[in-house]
């Protein structure tokens, strides 16, 4: 019973993390209907960012946070305005194979000696870790961190969807971009806007994830950003409940399937999980069904 | 009758040329071991790339596993040829059919279920296949010892020379140019560009959506007995999702649905890869995956629709008369 | 179409460009390196790329090798096995290089160990453990050696110290499936413990790019070891000993070689602490070939070299020993030459090769103590 709990403890941790990269795919797959796979490479840019500043420049956390945000909006910005906006009337493959480069660029370009370089870095711990036990669980304070923080990401990108008027506009964008631009808005800003708003999304998750998992490489970010993208995709995509929901899930099969099948396999069982859901509901968990205009 | 006896002795004349010539090169020194070896992969990539050009660019496919298929064929090929061992050529033959054949039959299970997505999460779904097969692949040898799973495969012969891929280059071509300029083609097609106004013209989209997955990804289990056996080893590492990528990269670089192009880029990026090993100075040979990414990105801002648009070689092209 | 063709027209021209290998001047020796300079493991390639070129600068510096000076060529592999392929092929057929140091992992060696043999280049790597390297399928490649330990050597003296120097009876093991390194150590090491009347609690396998172990480590926790055996490299020994610590588990941890830089201790920090690795040398080592060659790097590179590039060193040294001893650029002598080698003093040991290309050498146990590593004891193979 208490290893039970407590994998369900190491899940709960797993899938908060996925949901952190998670909700920045899902804003942006929703507004434009683009597989970013450059999100997990500004989210290694954040975590590196996180890395140099603390490590550096001993930055209070605060500050820490707020230049790995700062950071990856302008590089999310300019990525979207040099290597998307471009393509944004050719057809959305296009896109998809820019951003397959922008990833390939990012990464190999950052781990030049010149650049970050290759190393595995061990990044520094802001504070110290503290384990609490309950009742034969381990819950350490860093666990406590992730779910705060994704929580809080969660009710603001709910708010700035719902409750202002980017958000309307990035909603009239999402519904049908040509007669949203007719209808007054700018779409262009919006676009910016969304891409910005991701990237700040994966700068807070690259530190977090440096602070849980103390350890940055430039080759870090893709299989997260794949495995969040899976997440986001099996919670419905391009909704931002959804895809905290479909990162749990996550989380709780890859850990349930080490903790009581086999660690060998979970990876595979994982993606068995996740197509067995798309065939039972071909939109994702809470994706709305998907009209078909005739 | 006699019009397609003399088809068959142009393409006879055609393939004995190609494959002649660069033989003829290879063994009087003017192209050196080296190139030899680049272009096999290339045409080997090419099979592999008018595969993923089927499900993709005419079916309207969109898959990110086709490097799973890859894998599938080359481990069936290559367990084939060393169970039964000896290198003669017509077991090697039967074996890459038997490869090609190991890729469709998966392709045919996976597909019943997941040929009823669409768009973007069929891609999920055969991104999640792959993995899945990475996984067996890594793991192969607790069933298989001769797989050697996350140790790779060894002792396989090398059979694949350059007639064999010329040859096999030339079928997938006129296998794929026939198809589509063939009402299974204007089917697969229609599918593509409306699946809802084919449905309602009575066309039976899943079962040419079949049809479209299962051919693709039998050229690429061809295609991959065909690299098990020009490199002699096999890793699960050659067949992630990364070079799933690499073929959609080319396929969409050659242009959706354009065999021309997709012929020309599978062989343009081998080229490149390469090339530029060649052409960097020796302090700069850690710029080439900076270099490709940037070109890539560059030549898909000038050439959003492909390098090729619309337009085919002349032998590619449809006869009207048909 | 245009664009087409002139793409085709560079090709061709490319192809041209670059007609069969030049044969070298007399006085000069060709050699290649293939390393990963790009990609994953570019840390590990690097190391390996700095010894090299340290070890061909010193020979250089002398004068060169039997009377001819080392010309280097470098290729990347990106630790593909297609691209290690190609770009063996490469240095043979295009540069026509004599001799090849390379790999790094199992994964790019093998493939060009095949193409060595088929064209009887020595290649010698550092640091590629698989057996198949040397010997496939019951053949050996007689042209293939290496500078350190088979996956088997490792897995048994760690089994062996265990069991029987920390008097452990249950293990558990917890590898990467996708890298045969660790595969192939964690296999060795669960039969030889069990062999040696042990048992094997918790045998548990994770990915490449996987950060959290811990599911795994509840795993084991709950299976109760006395040690924990982690066949990896420092990066990810690191992240797992400290994810160990905080699921708070006690035992003591154990690995081979991978353990072996100062990155470990970063990472970890006291997590690791009382750990034991079994290595090439120790770093209080007072033989002379340590201290140089630690210094030499250091000033070079301004880092302290991890166990690939000394063993990408050693492996190079090895080979220009070989071409000394052969006096001659001839690829047959020089194979010859390598084979017969033996009480090579290296940075890793005194080599001997045995019959297979692997070396004969001793290894010896170090325990990470206040955060330095102190030597333990000596095995013997």
């Amino acid at each position: 019973m208490e290893y039970f709990a407590q994998q369900v403890i190491n899940g709960l941790q797993l899938g908060f993390v996925y949901a952190l990269i998670a909700l920045g795919y899902t804003m942006v797959y929703g507004i434009v209907r683009l597989i970013n796979f450059a999100h997990g490479d500004v989210f290694m840019i954040g975590a590196f960012i996180g890395f140099y500043t603390i490590e550096r420049y001993h930055l209070p956390l605060a500050l820490v946070f707020l230049s790995a945000v700062a950071g990856c909006t302008v590089l999310a910005v300019l990525i979207e305005q040099l290597a998307y906006r471009p393509l944004r009337h050719a057809p959305k493959i296009a896109s998809l194979i820019t951003a397959i480069g922008v990833s390939l660029f990012l990464e190999y370009f950052t781990s030049l000696r010149q650049v970050f370089g290759p190393n595995f870095y061990s990044f520094p711990r802001p504070f110290p870790v503290v384990i609490w036990e309950v009742g034969g669980i381990l819950v350490t304070n860093i666990q406590a961190v992730i779910l705060v923080v994704t929580v809080l990401c969660l009710l603001f990108l709910q708010f700035i969807v719902f409750r202002t008027k980017m958000g309307r506009g990035m909603r009239a964008v999402s519904y049908d971009y040509v007669t949203a631009g007719l209808m007054g808005v700018n779409v262009n800003r919006v676009i910016s806007f969304t891409f910005g708003l991701g990237a700040a999304l994966a700068g807070v998750g690259g530190v977090l994830y440096g602070i849980a998992y103390p350890q940055v490489n430039t080759f870090m970010g893709f299989m997260p950003g794949l495995k969040a993208f899976t997440a986001a995709v099996l919670g419905g995509i391009g909704n931002i409940p959804g895809a905290v929901l479909g990162a749990l899930i996550m989380g709780q099969s890859e850990t349930m399937v080490s903790a009581y099948l086999s660690s060998t396999y979970r990876d595979g069982i994982a993606f068995v999980i996740l197509i067995l859901v798309l065939l039972w509901k071909p939109t994702g968990i809470l994706g709305a069904p998907r009209a078909e205009k005739v | 009758m006699a019009e397609s006896l003399r088809n068959l002795a142009r393409i006879l004349a055609a393939y004995a040329l190609l494959a002649g010539s660069i033989v003829l090169l290879a063994a009087t020194g003017v192209v050196n071991p080296y190139w030899v070896q680049i272009l096999e992969l290339a045409c080997v990539v090419a099979i592999s790339a008018q595969g993923l050009n089927v499900i993709y660019g005419y079916t309207g496919l969109f898959s990110l596993g086709h490097a799973a298929f890859l894998g599938i064929g080359a481990y069936t090929a290559a367990y084939l040829m060393k169970t039964v061992g000896g290198q003669s050529q017509v077991l090697f033959f039967t074996a890459l059919l038997a490869g090609g054949g190991a890729a469709a039959v998966i392709a045919c299970l996976i597909g019943l279920p997941a040929l009823r997505l669409t768009s973007d999460y069929l891609g999920i779904a055969t991104l999640g296949f792959g993995i899945i097969m990475k996984v067996v692949f890594d793991n192969a040898d607790s069933f298989l010892p001769e797989l050697g799973g996350a140790r790779g495969m060894t002792g396989i012969t090398k059979m694949t020379t350059v007639p064999w891929v010329v040859f096999f280059l030339l079928v997938s071509l006129l296998i794929v140019r026939n198809t589509i300029h063939s009402s299974y083609g204007r089917a697969i097609i229609s599918i593509r560009e409306d699946e809802i106004a084919a449905e309602t013209m009575g066309i039976d989209t899943f079962r040419y959506k079949m049809v479209g997955f299962v051919m693709g990804c039998a050229f690429a289990g061809v295609a991959g007995g065909l690299y098990a056996h020009l490199y002699a080893f096999l890793h699960p590492s050659n067949f992630d999702f990364f070079k799933s990528i690499d073929i959609l990269v080319i396929v969409v670089l050659g242009g959706l649905g354009n065999m021309s192009g997709v012929l020309v880029a599978s062989f343009g990026w081998i080229f490149l890869l390469e090339g530029l090993r060649v052409v960097l100075p020796p302090g700069y040979v850690e710029l080439r995956w900076v270099l490709i990414p940037v070109l890539l990105i560059v030549t898909m801002l000038l050439r959003p629709q492909g390098l090729f648009g619309t337009r085919e070689f002349p032998f590619l092209r449809g006869r009207l008369y048909r | 179409m245009r664009r087409g063709l002139s793409l085709l027209a560079l090709v061709v021209l490319l192809v041209g460009h670059f007609p069969g290998c030049k044969s070298p001047p007399a006085k000069e020796i060709r050699i290649g390196l293939i390393t990963p300079l790009s990609g994953d493991v570019k840390t590990f390639g690097e190391s390996v790329k700095n010894a090299f070129e340290v070890a061909v600068e010193e020979a250089n510096a002398k004068g060169g090798v039997a009377g001819m000076k080392i010309a280097t060529f470098l290729v990347d592999d990106r630790n593909d096995p297609t691209e290690a392929s190609n770009a063996a092929n490469l240095l043979i057929n295009q540069h026509g290089v004599k001799a090849i140091v390379g790999s790094v992992t199992s994964k790019t060696t093998i493939p060009v160990s095949d193409l060595a043999q088929s064209l009887r280049i020595p290649t010698i790597t550092g640091t590629a453990t698989n057996p198949k390297v040397t010997v496939a399928d019951g053949k050996r490649k007689d042209y293939m050696f290496r500078a350190c330990y088979t996956d088997s050597f490792q897995g048994t003296v760690m089994a062996k110290f265990a069991r029987g120097t920390l008097n452990a009876t249950a293990a558990a093991v917890l590898y990467d499936a996708s890298n045969d390194y660790s595969k192939g150590i964690a296999e060795v090491f669960r039969d030889a413990f069990v062999r040696m009347g042990g048992r094997v609690t918790a045998y548990e396998s994770y990915g490449k790019d996987d950060v959290d172990f811990s599911a795994l480590l509840t795993k084991v926790k709950a299976a109760k070891p006395d040690v924990l055996f982690l066949p990896d490299y420092y990066n990810k020994v690191g992240l797992i000993a400290k994810q160990a610590k905080e699921t708070g588990f006690q035992g003591a941890l154990i690995g081979p070689d991978g353990w072996d830089s100062p990155e470990l201790v970063k990472v970890a920090g006291d997590a690791i602490e009382g750990g034991y690795f079994s290595n090439h040398y120790s770093p209080e080592d007072t033989r002379p070939e340590v201290g140089n060659w630690v210094k030499k790097y250091k000033e070079k590179f301004q880092q302290t070299p991890d166990a690939l590039g000394t063993l990408a060193y050693d492996a190079t040294n090895m080979l220009l020993e070989a071409i000394r001893k052969a006096n001659s650029a001839d690829p047959g002598k020089i194979r010859d030459a390598l084979a017969s080698l033996s009480g090579f003093e290296g940075v890793t040991g005194k080599f001997t090769m045995d019959e297979h290309g692997d070396p004969i050498k001793s290894a010896v146990i170090i325990q990470i103590k206040d955060g330095k590593q102190k030597f333990l004891q000596v095995v013997n193979p």
